[in-house]
Formats: C-alpha cells, structure tokens, sequence
C-alpha cells in the first residue's frame, strides 16, 4: 500500500465501509425506467462516486472532473457509478446539461439507503457523503476514501487505487 | 476539515519540460493548473500577475495545460496552441493572450493571435490541425489527475496542493509561509 492510500484511507471519519468488505448489492434507478445492478459489473472494477447532490457547485465540478477522466478508468476496464438522492428526472436534466457519459443512480426511494449500507449517509443532512470506494472484479471494497463534504476529493486516490488491482490481477 | 500539509502533491515534479516564469533556485515555486477557456482561470490570471510583481525574484511561477475538454470545446485548442507558441519561442505571450482573449479561442482565432505575435501563423494552424502538441498537453493533464488536481484552477506551492481560496493576499500569504519554511 502507498504513502498516499494509507494517508487516505485513514482520514475517513464515520464508519463508512473499510477496504475488504464485500460491496452491498443495489438496484437503483439510473434513468426512470431503468436500473442499475452492482452485480451486473462482476468481473469489471467499479468506482463508486457518492456526492451529496445534483447541481451544486462543487459536485459539478466533481462529476465534471470524472467526466474529463472517464478514458483513463476505461483503460482499467472501470464503469464509474455516481450515487445522490436526487431523483432519476432530476438526474436526467443534470446529465444532460453537464454532458456527463457515465450513469448517475437515484438512491430516492427509500432516500439515501444505498449510501447508508455504505455507511456513508449523513442523517442530519439528508443527503450523503462525498464518498468514494473502488471496488475490484470479485466485488471487495479495495479502497475507500470519504472527503469534506465542501472538498472535490479529485481522482488521483482512484487512479492508484485502479493501479494497485491491476497490478495485483497481472502477478 | 481541510487537509493541510498531508494533502495531495506534484507528483510530476517541476523540470526543464515546463514553462516557468522566475529563477529556478527561487525559494518559492507555484504551480496552476489551469484551463484558457475556464472563466475562474481568467479571474486568477490577473491575481497571479499581481503575485507574481510583489513576490519578484522570490518567485518562480508554472504553468501546466489541464484542459475540460467535455465542457470547454476550445481549451484543448488552446492549450496546444500555447505549446505550438512555446515551441517558437512565445510561450508566455501566448499564454497572456489567451487568458486576456477568452471569447476568442476558435482554430481561426488561435491562428489569428499566433500571427499577431509575429509567430509562423501556417506552421501553429498546422501543428493544431495534427494535433501536433496533444501529447504533451495530455501529459500535462494527467500529471494533474495524479497530483489531486480537482478543478481549475488548482493551485500548487512548493509541490502542495493549495486547498481554500486564491485571492491575491490567499496566494500571498500562503507563498510567504512557505518562503520562511524554505528559508528555515
């Protein structure tokens, strides 16, 4: 484990799920008349982006930056999952409008229980964390980091994450 | 819960392949990572020129293209046509004018500026044409993805990422910290 995961992992505050767990399957909506399966990506990694909501600046920046990278966790074979309460319509528009190529899931009914099986939900709030886990072909949580909410956590914790599978799947 | 001094850092540390402003044996080196058609790169460029006049030779200042290509269709562009400048020798007047022209950033436009300052104008609207200095823009950006890079502009000070506000007396202050930890 690098300097950089081992500073990272141990900055989450909560109890979000910790490297090793099983990833909790979920459906969710990713368009209104469509869902999503974590179980549908077996034998792919996935990134798991939870974000506190549509439309704020912040996220925006976050998703747009993930958008901008989306090539580079392609060459890990990675599918990039953005989770928030926001609705599947709500959803839609802000896809739409930031020309997002990645698919944004509804976690807005029961509200937010995706993200509390993650142990990522903030209650008060009602909303989420801005969370990230990477999770390996097999469906283990390999990395997990939780950021300041008002904080774009960025991808570089990602892409090392991504590089240490992959490293692993070539020994 | 700000990260501090533990936060992300250069991972691609300052060298001869990049555009620096100031000596290299400054104490002080700052790094933007930043966008032409980026509306908040615009606004910091006038604060990092102000930096940059009460810092003087204390200062060495970098610049690396990280382009949001997805939601500025001209910052690619631009950004290879600043390289395309660098490598004729005008970087910086380049990198000026596009950060004081940016509702002028079309191929047309970019070939446009490279004539004014007197550059090869067929050469630049080549060399945008093959996408001739991709590459390099590519590395520039990944090397941000690396570092931690979470927007535009971000903001490196002797290989730290500089979380918070940027203002003139932000970058400022937070320069002059680390001047006296270098000086220590």
């Amino acid at each position: 484990m690098s300097e950089r995961e081992t500073q990272a992992t141990s900055q989450h505050h909560g109890q979000a799920l910790q490297p090793g767990s099983r990833a909790p399957e979920f459906t969710l909506k990713s368009t209104p008349d469509q869902a999503v399966s974590l179980s549908e990506f077996r034998g792919q990694p996935v990134i798991l982006a939870f974000y506190p909501a549509d439309w704020s600046p912040v996220c925006g920046d976050q998703m747009a930056l993930y958008n901008e990278i989306l090539p580079e966790f392609r060459r890990y074979q990675a599918e990039l999952l953005g989770i928030s309460v926001d609705g599947a319509w709500c959803h839609a528009a802000f896809a739409t409008e930031r020309k997002l190529h990645f698919p944004l899931l509804a976690d807005f009914e029961p509200k937010g229980a995706v993200a509390q099986t993650y142990g990522v939900y903030r209650t008060s709030d009602g909303f989420s964390e801005r969370a990230l886990f990477v999770i390996d072909a097999e469906g283990v949580i390999r990395w997990s980091f939780v950021s300041p909410v008002g904080v774009n956590p960025g991808a570089d914790g990602i892409l090392a994450a991504l590089e240490a599978i992959q490293q692993e799947v070539i020994k | 819960m700000k990260r501090g001094h533990h936060g992300p850092a250069l991972v691609l540390p300052v060298g001869d392949r990049d555009h620096a402003q100031g000596s290299p044996g400054a104490p002080v080196t700052l790094v933007e990572y930043g966008d032409y058609e980026c509306p908040y790169c615009g606004q910091a460029y006038p604060i990092v020129k102000a930096v940059q006049k009460t810092l003087g030779s204390r200062l060495r200042f970098v610049f690396r293209n990280f382009p949001l290509s997805e939601m500025h269709p001209n910052a690619e562009n631009a950004a290879e046509a600043a390289e395309a400048a660098g490598v004729l020798g005008k970087y910086w007047e380049m990198h000026d004018t596009l950060f004081e022209h940016q509702d002028a950033l079309e191929p047309s436009d970019l070939v446009a500026h490279a004539a004014k300052l007197g550059l090869d104008s067929k050469r630049v609207a080549a060399e945008l044409k093959s996408h001739t200095h991709a590459p390099r823009v590519r590395e520039d950006f990944m090397s941000g993805v690396k570092s931690g890079v979470n927007g535009t502009p971000t903001f490196f000070i002797n290989g730290e990422r500089h979380d918070g506000p940027w203002d003139y007396q932000d970058l400022v202050s937070a320069c002059e910290a680390a001047i006296e930890e270098t000086v220590k």
